[in-house]
């Protein structure tokens, strides 16, 4: 019995880092960090799933897409609940999730960065950040929103590229 | 009043501030002054929009009446809601626009901190969640003031004009009523007259940094969390409760 619960969490994870964030589809939502916890009773199973920024529209795309993906996998009886606690940062981002940005194109967000006060002197303060495609330093931000809500956009100063930044939060 | 009537009544203007200031923020797209800073206010208004969300369908549960987040957003009427009047004043020009984030956001971002910590779980949990915005909502709304403040003659004049026009309405987001007294009392709300003196000394170094004057507290206009609102938040409801209004409860 208990062999055939942790098989089917294990199985529920496995499907769970296939499905893809829908603005970012390179990232699983694993990788993104959002899914908080697969608890399994019985037949039935409950995902954590953290919503990312408060008015961001692929929240219940994910959600939909959560139920979808296991039930298509075999499990049959899913539902999602949603976690406010603790709230998703960009530091929820795992490694793995960091470097398929990079390879991708877009600017990680830099660890430990989320939240950091701003207020006071280190208002106008910019952040340094990477050209994902030549790792140069020298770059510079054209607009802090970008085609999503969690993207800035950028150019690199020495390759001309544009690219995005996955902005700390 | 019960600390539970106070605690939904409290959450309930949470959520129309939050509305209100999305809607307003809505009206840039389309009419912003650069492209990005259209895509800014749109973000902005996203956030807020997903904050009210929270907000109202928090209060649903906790009145137990059975009402969703659509229901209290688009089927209430001005006299029900609490926002305050600083919101509901029309955009001005993007100066003004910016002036008003300021205001309100360094006053919410305070209250959201104050409610990260209250026993009221779910109300701690979507204050730690917005908090997340409001600190990158400032820190945008702030460099623009500077940027406006301490730039062009004319781009000053108006700014500071900006700041004269809203002061009148940043005194009632200090005022505690029964409300706000119940939930400092009874739910660890924020203590109005404290966060009064640490909104002074962000606003007091952040216009000084702008080159803006603060003005001299007059008289102050109130009324908004009591749903004694001005004549500009009736039409911002006829325009976002229009769909609901003609077709109750329509869904997709």
């Amino acid at each position: 019995m208990a062999a055939q619960r942790k098989t089917l969490e294990a199985s529920a994870w496995e499907i769970l880092e296939q499905i893809p964030d829908p603005e970012i589809p390179v990232l699983s939502i694993v990788d993104l960090g959002i899914v908080r916890s697969v608890e399994v009773d019985g037949a039935k199973v409950t995902v954590g799933v953290a919503p990312t920024y408060s008015g961001c529209p692929a929240t219940e795309v994910i959600e939909d897409s959560v139920v979808k993906s296991l039930q298509s996998g075999g499990i049959d009886r899913v539902s999602v609940r949603r976690v406010l606690s603790p709230p998703w940062t960009s530091d929820w981002i795992s490694d793995r999730g960091r470097e398929k940005l990079r390879e991708y194109g877009i600017a990680p967000p830099e660890k430990g960065a989320a939240r950091g006060k701003m207020l006071g002197d280190t208002i106008i303060a910019e952040r340094i950040v990477a050209c994902p495609r030549c790792g140069t330093e020298n770059t510079r931000k054209i607009s802090e929103f970008g085609s999503t809500a969690c993207k800035a956009s950028y150019k690199c100063n020495e390759c001309l590229e544009p690219f995005e930044y996955f902005k700390c939060i | 009043m019960t600390k539970e009537q106070a605690l939904i009544t409290y959450a309930t203007r949470m959520g129309d501030n939050a509305i209100v200031m999305a809607q307003r923020l809505s009206e840039w797209v389309g009419h912003g002054p650069e492209l990005e800073e259209e895509m800014a206010m749109a973000n902005f208004a996203l956030d807020y929009v997903g904050q009210a969300r929270m907000f109202f369908s928090y209060a649903g549960e906790l009145d137990g009446n059975g009402r969703n987040e659509d229901e209290i957003c688009f089927l209430r009427d001005g006299w029900d809601y609490g926002n305050v009047l600083l919101l509901e004043q029309p955009n001005g020009d993007f100066g003004e626009t910016i002036a008003r984030l300021v205001l309100f956001e360094t006053f919410y971002s305070l209250q959201l901190e104050a409610l990260a910590s209250s026993p009221a779980r779910k109300l701690a949990e979507i204050a730690a969640c917005a908090i997340r915005e409001s600190t990158y909502h400032i820190r945008h709304a702030s460099h623009w003031l500077i940027r406006l403040g301490d730039g062009t003659d004319e781009s000053h004049r108006r700014v500071q004009h900006a700041i004269d026009r809203l002061w009148t309405y940043t005194g009632e987001l200090f005022e505690a009523d029964q409300v706000d007294r119940i939930m400092q009392a009874e739910w660890e709300g924020p203590d109005l007259t404290a966060l009064r003196e640490q909104w002074h000394r962000q606003i007091d170094a952040l216009l000084s940094k702008a080159t803006l004057q603060k003005p001299a507290d007059g008289w102050m206009d109130s009324g908004g969390k009591q749903g004694h609102h001005s004549e500009h938040l009736g039409y911002i409801l006829a325009e976002m409760q229009s769909l609901q209004r003609t077709y109750p409860g329509a869904n997709w």
